[in-house]
């Protein structure tokens, strides 16, 4: 496996507090791996620590081939980051906004135009690259804010909790973006608390207090603890968690 | 008990509709849940119910008193549990609870049987700041607050949104409790696997009730034959089965895809997946669920 994040004990200690303990995995290239946890169990400190935004307390992590420690600046150049809260700025346009994030990320005019055009086609939203964020709907915005974390190319695109609130048929054509960024070879990391998009992930972790108690494909995890869907694997393990909440 | 009669809600001088000629009716001690997405209108009817909103057209009562005339009884029967957290952040646990008792004449002592075992669970901390409880926390304190004045009807926005599968579990056990205390509870949820846990549901999207009726009944309605189709490559089946000429609807749901076909059979289709190069095949006939309906409403 051509790993693009690589962790080994990844440690984050707030105090006497330890919120990611000794965290050691991989993700390979291209992969859609599915990052679980209950509210609380570490998810958001491990992160933040492999997008460059925390450092670690200890332990060793690459991300797309740069350290955790001396290369956060390209560690964020070389990361797509998607949460639950919109990044797009509401009072610009649809078309504006891909131009915004592509200037920040330093792309070209050039490339920025035939990107634009690229992502409006994916979204079929050419009719709307001038409308205003704040007048599309909650799923468009959503798939636009997705598109728009990978507008740089990036290696590997963290999404956190990305299909909240929105219909069941939005919801899947949410993961139908994922697919196709996974496809182009985009690593794709990813929260959710739906359990059924679990199982649309190649690998998924699950977390508890601080540690990842269970890795595999969901398949294997369903046969390891004998449950027919990852709602039961999901509740077997977290409902043992000690820790209180996020 | 709660009806609404042709509710009808817009925002910005009537330019956005949020609520398009609702009636529904809620039965004394019963569980019933709102079901939809994100704008569907779920909000605009708890504070229209809760006499925070006024609604442009229509009649809606509460536990027999009237919305606009008598909101000074209706506030004082129902508790509200507002999607967004709204205790005082600055205040303790319990002083925030302490609060809302007082404001209501009553006092914490006075209810307590009816919030124990949910306080119970948040009590070791009775001396943190609001604004300083994990997610989980917020969400038992404001469900206690919602109560200490031992509500007739309490409405529920959404208190499960964002929240993990064991604390959902949790809640949900926690409703169940206070109905058979006898208290009605409205709630609203974007998670159709909760619609299962009510007496009856709404299913609602963009201002419009979908389909009103218990679960079971919403699932038996269903007016086509589904069929899972599983295969190893997941991805590749929703490609191949979408371009499968007889296929009506094809959705991903878990590990599995969800299909309708037009003809309402699934002859053919196993040659045709073989032929792609599938293995590990598994085509059955099962039921459909609250989802599968949803999906199926908001189609026609």
């Amino acid at each position: 496996m051509d790993a693009v994040i690589k962790t080994e004990k990844l440690t984050k200690r707030f105090g006497n507090f330890i919120a990611a303990n000794e965290l050691t995995f991989e993700v390979g290239k291209g992969e859609i791996f599915g990052f679980l946890g209950a509210n609380g169990a570490g998810k958001t400190t491990a992160m933040r620590m492999l997008c460059g935004l925390l450092a670690p307390s200890s332990g060793k992590a690459s991300i797309a081939g740069f350290d955790i420690y001396t290369q956060t600046e390209k560690i964020k150049r070389n990361i797509g980051y998607m949460s639950q809260k919109f990044s797009l700025y509401d009072n610009l346009t649809v078309s504006e906004n891909i131009r915004f994030y592509g200037g920040i990320y330093g792309m070209t005019r050039k490339d920025i135009k035939t990107k634009t055009q690229s992502l409006l086609e994916v979204l079929q939203l050419q009719n709307e690259a001038k409308t205003l964020v704040s007048e599309l709907p909650l799923g468009w915005k959503q798939k636009l804010s997705f598109l728009v974390s990978i507008v740089h190319d990036p290696e590997i695109v963290f999404l956190d909790e990305p299909t909240g609130g929105v219909d069941p048929v939005t919801r899947r054509q949410f993961w139908d973006l994922i697919y196709y960024a996974a496809n182009k070879g985009v690593t794709v990391f990813v929260t959710t608390h739906y359990m059924d998009e679990a199982e649309y992930c190649n690998r998924v972790s699950i977390m508890v207090d601080g540690v990842i108690a269970a890795l595999d494909s969901p398949a294997n995890l369903k046969k390891n603890y004998g449950h027919e869907n990852m709602e039961d694997v999901f509740y077997e393990l977290a409902r043992k968690a000690k820790r209180q909440g996020d | 008990m709660i009806t609404l009669e042709n509710i009808k809600k817009t925002y910005n001088k009537g330019t956005i509709t949020a609520v398009k000629n609702i009636s529904f009716a809620v039965n004394n001690g019963e569980i019933f849940g709102l079901i939809g997405p994100d704008g569907a209108g779920k909000t605009s009817l708890f504070r229209i119910l809760t006499t925070l909103l006024l609604a442009d057209e229509g009649r809606a009562t509460v536990n027999g008193f009237d919305v606009v005339k008598q909101f000074r009884e209706i506030r004082n029967c129902v508790g509200y549990m507002p999607g967004r957290f709204s205790l005082y952040q600055d205040l303790t646990i319990e002083e925030n609870l302490s609060f809302f008792a007082t404001v209501f004449g009553t006092t914490i002592r006075e209810n307590y049987n009816l919030i124990k075992d949910i306080y119970q669970q948040i009590e070791p901390f009775k001396d943190r700041r609001a604004g300083k409880l994990s997610g989980g926390m917020k969400q038992k304190l404001a469900l206690c607050c919602a109560l200490i004045h031992k509500p007739d009807v309490l409405f529920l926005d959404e208190p499960t949104t964002g929240v993990d599968v064991v604390s959902r579990k949790e809640f949900w056990e926690m409703l169940k409790r206070l109905k058979a205390q006898g208290i009605t509870i409205l709630v609203s949820t974007p998670y159709m696997d909760e619609a299962k846990l009510c007496d009856r549901i709404g299913l609602i999207q963009k201002g419009e009730i979908l389909s009103i009726d218990t679960p079971a009944n919403i699932v038996g309605s269903f007016p086509e034959k589904l069929f899972a189709i599983k295969s190893s490559n997941t991805y590749q089946l929703l490609h191949d089965v979408r371009d499968f000429p007889d296929t009506a609807s094809c959705f991903a749901f878990g590990d599995a895809l969800h299909v309708t076909f037009k003809d309402q059979s699934d002859k053919d289709i196993s040659e045709y997946l073989c032929a792609k190069g599938h293995t590990d095949l598994v085509i059955e006939s099962i039921a459909p669920g609250i989802e599968d309906c949803f999906i199926h409403l908001l189609k026609n």
